[in-house]
């Protein structure tokens, strides 16, 4: 503590008034002189004794061994001094546990004193003392505080309720307090109010709005609990306590607010009106909040409506008012503008300038403005914007330089008309030749030569003299691309491909698979001169490299050249298809959901709260109400809500987070690839972490039954379960290798789960089986293999499935022609159907078999990989991919998580592509690709995939809709299999 | 909810911190002091960070970092709001936010911070409310309290706490019963290098002092309040008749207060009151530049313009600078490169000129960026939008107050780019 000593040198002459005198003990017996003071009987000394000790506190200094002497001076009439004490009591009465009882007495005591001011702080205090023993001996001083007459002692209660059930969440349920809460939200009761009670009133609306803070926070920590309970009514007398309340009660009862779906466009109107005079509040919050509860409930008002019109145009003044704010204010508010301006642009489309950037704002707003500003350009004001970016290309900071940079490159991508003026800034800029700025320009033209194919040809000669420049692995790799994409406008392009072979292993992968594309494509064009240097790259890249990826797109460059240059040439040179317009547009269902959330933080990540926010509860994904009109019934039930309302009564005192964890941790380690939960109801799959607590479970306690009884130990036994699951790993590998070496004319080996045991030798009279199924070369197969470990021979083997959910029966009759001797074993390769009898089976793919041989008929089930029904001619048309999309209700949308995989995108992809599974489109939006992708099953079903991958997290998240949601959960597993392994 | 509060000093030291529930270990601060050490400027730290199990909040106001502990989902504007709040408490108790004060008020900061939130929730905010928990110092209370022993803490509830009108304490009483609105106009612009407007509005307020006896309903009304694009309201203001009547209807808290802020948009209605001319430029070869800018009257509604300044954030390459200004003097810190012209009122028959020489390291290159000036100006007795206040009527109380309106226009953020 350098500085106090130093400050209470520089007070020595100075004022003793301030209470840097407090530090001037902050040597070796210090503790010890303030434990002297404390106890002197002088009651000034005293205080100032604890004012020091606080003073101490504050500065995070350990006082907590002065606790008794401190505690001793809590009787007292001086109700400073008792503040004080309440003040160090909460922060040390944890550490000290069983000293804080000495405390109990006072606060009992206090509680009942006819000063409210007292009773209220010794509810408050008492309710942060965050010890076991002590909330025992609040639960009755707080019942009573609840029903005080003076309403500054409730509402100070009912924010104890919310502590107490931080503290322990069971004993507030035990007492009751969640219904006094609830009741004290009706402590109004408009119909009984008569003029001389108005003020009375608006005293209980305080009392409200804290009631609804409190509840709103155990709700969140708590969401099966369907705490806040909306229905018109109490909504109503919320948006009554709206008018009354503080500006911060405004922002929780307007969150909570958000949280509710009208029954119809009436209701829906009649909110917003009530709504919409808090846009004016000057608190931002307040602002924001009553921004999202507009923005959510507009959704339900038809647009031709005169108010909705209305309601849009009195939207834009507030948001353009909050960027005037403070910086911090304004970059929260530009975070959630990017939201509003995705989901609708027409509110701020005529505001361009207020994002137009100031040199001193701080980078993160400029940042966030210049993102905005790319939204919202338009033909009509594309000049001015490009002006500006112009302007901001030759600022200070460089990563703001960088991105305006870019950002011109989407102009011209987005605005076609704005193309060729774009492309001459970008020219301009070039000239500068400042480094960073000719990197991220020569990056951002690629991108235009791919949107309007020869079109701008004839600045390569420009952008060919800052080849020596180019130092970053993205600059490199796309003036690569352009060298070789018209190698044959380029003379010597030969020769500057050359030039960067040279360090061929010190680039990075990057710019090596782009180098060897780029020569190749060179040399299908310009054979003759460049056969040498193919050779040289094909060799680098196949025998000096260690990059798989680069091996194996050198091996089938080397093997198509050899064997087929025509073919090489339709498949290097293809038509390349065309990028999209918009660049890191949110997905429309994460918008929707985030939406759902302005003002929150997950408004300010761009990511759904169930992403990030730590032990998010059983995730519940919020979303935009359907349209409804008056006459109509709700469709759409308030999602938040229901889930709330619907979620499994399993464990109501099982800390949500746990219970997510614990969801993970099974639906991770448990549920092997082959084996699967129940169907999944289509209400169940909105509930995310409930959902995969009790599919995790049910594949314990179900999953194993048909296959083995050994492994079936029962519920302790996980690790007697493991070995399924272990084994799929690396008999999935193996798999794999086999299918390779076998070379079956495929590109990726499809899938193959490990061979599993189905029955074992004991219970079919020493005839064991295990298999697997595959799927070669458009043909469904049953690997079997049987093993004899009994004593005599076994003929007359015969095989018969029992109806199933796809159809599945054997296409021909089991191959094993030879008898099968004692410790003898055969594999067969049963060929499959999908044309015989159906009926569903739960789970969905079992299959019931029987085998029979010359001993007995034995019965038994497996699962198969879904996958194994994924069809070859599964690769939707892109808009016919977007219509189904929307097309297929939201309520067909499951959602899951699949953790612990590293691939990148575009390997998961390929992997995919080998069990059929498609990739349709890629994009990137903040950081994260999304993957879409199609999938057909055997009987015509599509299933609709959109895979979230982000750069270093190992956790995908993938998005199944299909028309039969009840295939997603077998779907998810064949992903979570396909790319694990 | 918020959990915790820590203030930080520039220099990364954490000199208060506050817990409203559990207490969290000031490492959580190193995530943020982390952040710190990548931002070139203080100003540049992002104000919401994420950590393992938190996420930290802060904002930098007054040289000083407030920075918000949080574990929930909380709205950041909240957060932020708030933490703007506890500065403007420390203002308004102590005069001035710095750290000197807080460390010489650190039991009364800590006493307020604990009737300002409980429990994560906001409590007492209104200056009026706090002000009758916890007194306010002055030199005569300290003395009075030494003498006597009695205390800074208020031991009655505030009646304003759950008054009608929380913000307004009972039973007020003046001698002199005045009521005092100043206009105050801020005009951020962008001008580009011919002087042209890239980007011009106006932030308006108006700041009230009150102090008039018992429980005054006033009502303020504007000639031309269609002028005004977006208002935002202290929480006395009735909307309703604003929405009707575009009249500021109202019951005032005591003493000093924002009564509404206001936005004006239309760019072709704001008008500019200087031009400024300017060249900085600096010769292809060799190490010499040139800087010569001269600032004129431009639309000023016949009032004079005072308090111009000029700033302008030189390029980190250059060595020295040698100018002369015609009128005002100007300072140079070759630290931070920044230039500083302050020329005073603006005269128009002799425009104040700044011109010299720039030179730049040794064998340094051309600066690539084109430093932007920043212009300071006053001008009295003008709100530049036009804004005109009509009329102050009091009802509710029988004296006849003293009313009085000022108006004012300044500089926001006006730049000039180069």
């Amino acid at each position: 503590m350098e500085w106090a000593n130093q400050l209470c040198e520089n007070r020595q002459f100075g004022s003793k008034m301030t209470d840097s005198k407090y530090f001037t003990t902050t040597k070796k017996g210090e503790i010890f002189e303030l434990k002297a003071e404390l106890n002197s009987d002088k009651k000034e000394k005293k205080k100032e004794a604890v004012k020091k000790v606080i003073a101490s506190m504050t500065v995070g200094k350990d006082v907590s061994a002065l606790f008794p002497d401190v505690v001793n001076c809590m009787q007292t009439d001086n109700l400073e001094l008792k503040k004080l004490v309440y003040l160090y009591l909460m922060n040390y009465a944890k550490s000290q546990p069983d000293m804080a009882i000495m405390a109990v007495n006072t606060f009992v005591k206090d509680c009942e004193d006819p000063n409210p001011l007292i009773r209220a702080l010794a509810v408050r205090t008492m309710g942060c003392i965050r010890v076991d023993k002590i909330t025992e001996y609040l639960c009755e001083p707080l019942r009573k505080c609840l029903k005080d007459e003076d309403p500054y002692v409730r509402k100070t209660a009912a924010v104890c309720v919310a502590k107490l059930h931080d503290i322990n969440a069971q004993l507030v349920e035990d007492q009751g307090f969640l219904d006094t809460l609830k009741d004290l939200i009706s402590d109004s009761n408009p119909m009984v109010t008569s003029g001389g009670q108005r003020s009375l009133l608006k005293k209980k609306l305080q009392v409200v709005a804290n009631a609804v803070a409190a509840l709103s926070e155990i709700a969140e920590s708590h969401p099966n609990s369907n705490l806040l309970d909306l229905n018109p009514q109490s909504i109503n007398k919320l948006l009554t306590a709206l008018n009354e309340c503080t500006e911060w009660g405004q922002i929780f009862i307007l969150d909570c607010l958000a949280n509710y779906t009208p029954r119809d466009d009436r209701e829906s109107q009649s909110i917003c009106e009530r709504v919409t005079p808090r846009l004016s509040h000057a608190n931002s919050a307040v602002v924001l909040s009553a921004v999202k509860v507009l923005m959510k409930f507009m959704e339900m008002l038809p647009k031709d409506l005169d108010y909705y019109g209305t309601l849009l145009k009195k939207l834009a003044p507030p948001l353009v008012t909050l960027l005037s704010a403070e910086p911090e204010l304004q970059y929260v508010a530009l975070r959630n503008i990017n939201l509003i301006v995705q989901k609708r642009p027409e509110i701020l489309k005529h505001e361009m300038k207020v994002f137009f950037v100031k040199y001193n704002d701080p980078i993160y707003v400029k940042l966030e403005k210049l993102d905005i500003m790319i939204r919202l350009a338009s033909q009509a004001n594309i000049a001015q914007v490009l002006a500006e970016l112009k302007e901001y290309a030759t600022e200070v900071d460089v990563d703001f330089v960088r991105k305006a940079v870019r950002a011109i490159g989407r102009c011209a991508i987005k605005v076609e008309q704005s193309a060729e003026r774009c492309v001459s800034t970008l020219l301009d800029l070039i000239q500068t030749k400042v480094n960073y700025v000719v990197q991220e320009a020569i990056v951002v033209i690629k991108d235009i030569f791919r949107k309007y194919p020869n079109k701008y040809e004839s600045v390569i000669a420009t952008l060919c003299e800052n080849l020596d420049s180019l130092d970053e692995p993205e600059a490199r790799a796309a003036m690569i691309w352009i060298v070789g994409e018209y190698a044959e406008r380029i003379d010597n392009a030969d020769e500057l491909l050359e030039s960067f072979l040279e360090g061929f292993h010190d680039e990075s992968t990057q710019v090596q698979l782009q180098l060897l594309t780029a020569i190749v494509k060179l040399f299908l064009k310009k054979p003759t001169e460049t056969q040498e240097l193919v050779q040289q790259v094909l060799s680098l890249a196949t025998q000096d490299s260690d990059n798989p990826d680069l091996r194996d797109r050198g091996y089938i460059y080397w093997r198509l050249l050899s064997t087929d240059p025509v073919a090489a040439k339709e498949v290097v040179l293809a038509e390349k298809p065309l990028i999209s317009e918009e660049t890191d547009l949110i997905e429309p269902t994460l918008l929707e959901e985030l939406i759902c959330h302005i003002g929150t933080l997950a408004s300010v990540y761009h990511k759904p709260p169930s992403a990030f926010v730590e032990g998010s509860r059983g995730v519940m994904h919020k979303r935009l109400p359907a349209r409804t009109g008056s006459g109509e019934g709700t469709e759409c039930p308030d999602v938040g809500n229901a889930a709330g309302g619907s979620a499994p009564e399993s464990a109501p005192s099982i800390i949500p987070s746990q219970g997510d964890l614990l969801g993970d941790l099974l639906n991770l380690d448990l549920a092997p690839p082959t084996t699967t939960g129940p169907t999944p109801s289509t209400s169940g799959m909105q509930m995310g972490g409930m959902d995969l607590l009790g599919g995790g479970l049910d594949s314990l306690l179900g999953g194993d039954i048909g296959g083995s009884p050994a492994m079936g130990a029962g519920f302790g036994a996980a690790p007697a379960v493991m070995p399924t699951s272990l084994n799929a790993p690396v008999g999935g590998g193996l798999g794999d290798l086999f299918d390779l070496g076998g070379g079956v004319g495929m590109p990726m080996g499809a899938y193959i789960p490990p061979k599993t045991v189905w029955l074992p030798a004991m219970k079919a009279k020493g005839l064991e089986i295990s298999g697997t199924f595959a799927r070669r070369a458009g043909v469904i197969q049953m690997e079997l293999v049987l093993t004899n470990k009994a004593m005599s021979v076994m003929t007359d083997f015969a095989i018969q499935f029992n109806r199933n959910s796809f159809g599945l029966a054997p296409a021909g009759p089991l191959q094993v022609l030879t008898p099968l001797g004692p410790n003898q074993t055969i594999e067969v390769s049963l060929p499959l159907s999908t044309v015989g009898p159906v009926m569903k089976m739960d789970p969905l793919n079992n299959l019931q078999v029987a085998v029979k041989n010359n001993i007995d008929v034995f019965y038994f089930s497996c699962q198969y990989p879904i996958s194994m029904l994924f069809v070859e001619d599964g690769k939707m048309e892109r808009q016919v991919f977007l219509a189904t999309w929307k097309d297929i209700p939201n309520d067909n949308e499951s959602q899951f998580q699949i953790q612990d995989c590293h691939l990148n995108s575009e390997a998961a992809s390929n992997k995919l592509q080998g069990s059929n599974i498609f990739t349709i489109a890629k994009r990137t939006v903040e950081g994260q690709e999304m993957l879409y992708m199609s999938i057909k099953l055997s009987n015509g079903i599509w299933v609709l995939a959109e895979l979230k991958v982000q750069a270093g997290n190992p956790n995908y998240t993938i998005s199944l809709k299909c028309r039969a949601p009840e295939v997603s959960q077998c779907v998810f597993q064949c992903y979570e299999a396909v790319l694990k392994n | 909810m918020i959990n915790s509060l820590f203030l930080i000093n520039p220099s990364g030291e954490i000199f208060l911190e506050k817990h409203w529930k559990s207490v969290v270990s000031r490492s959580v601060c190193d995530y943020f002091l982390e952040a710190k050490e990548k931002a070139l400027e203080p100003e540049d730290v992002p104000p919401v960070i994420h950590t393992p199990h938190h996420y930290l909040i802060s904002i930098y106001r007054d040289k000083l970092f407030f920075l918000s502990v949080i574990q929930t989902e909380v709205p950041p504007l909240f957060v932020i709001e708030f933490l703007h709040r506890i500065a403007e408490m420390i203002q308004d108790y102590f005069g001035e936010c710095s750290e000197t004060v807080v460390k010489d008020h650190m039991v009364m900061v800590y006493e307020l911070l604990e009737e300002m939130l409980d429990n994560g929730f906001p409590l007492a905010t209104e200056s009026n409310v706090l002000k009758e928990m916890i007194r306010p110092p002055t030199i005569l209370r300290s003395v009075v309290n030494t003498l006597t022993g009695t205390s800074n803490v208020g031991d009655t509830l505030p009646t304003g706490q759950l008054s009608t009108i929380p913000w307004r304490r009972a039973g007020v009483r003046y001698t002199n019963n005045e009521a005092y609105f100043d206009v105050v106009e801020e005009i951020d612009a962008i001008l580009d290098q011919s002087g042209t407007t890239v980007f011009a509005e106006i932030q308006g307020v108006v700041e009230a002092c009150v102090k008039l006896s018992g429980m005054p309903d006033l009502t303020l009304s504007f000639m031309n309040p269609c002028l005004l694009d977006d208002v935002s309201f202290h929480p006395c203001v009735r909307y309703k008749l604003w929405e009707s009547e575009r009249v500021l209807s109202f019951i005032p808290p005591d003493g000093n207060f924002t009564l509404m802020t206001y936005h004006v948009n239309a760019q072709n209605l704001v008008a500019i009151p200087v031009y400024v001319k300017q060249s900085i430029s600096f010769f292809e070869c060799g190490s010499d530049g040139r800087l010569d800018v001269t600032v004129g009257p431009k639309q000023t509604m016949g009032k004079t313009v005072e308090g111009v300044m000029v700033t302008v954030h030189l390029p980190k390459t250059i060595l020295s600078i040698n100018l002369t200004a015609t009128q005002g003097s100007y300072t140079y810190d070759n630290g931070t490169k920044l230039l500083v012209w302050d020329i005073g009122k603006l005269n128009p028959q002799k425009l104040p000129n700044l011109r010299g020489s720039l030179s730049l390291q040794a064998g340094a290159p051309k600066p690539e960026e084109n430093p932007s000036l920043n212009i300071d100006l006053k001008i009295q007795q003008l709100a530049i939008s036009g804004l005109k206040v009509n009329r102050l009527d009091m009802f509710g109380e029988k004296y006849k107050p003293f009313k009085g309106v000022k108006y004012i226009t300044k500089a926001g953020k006006f730049q000039v780019r180069t």
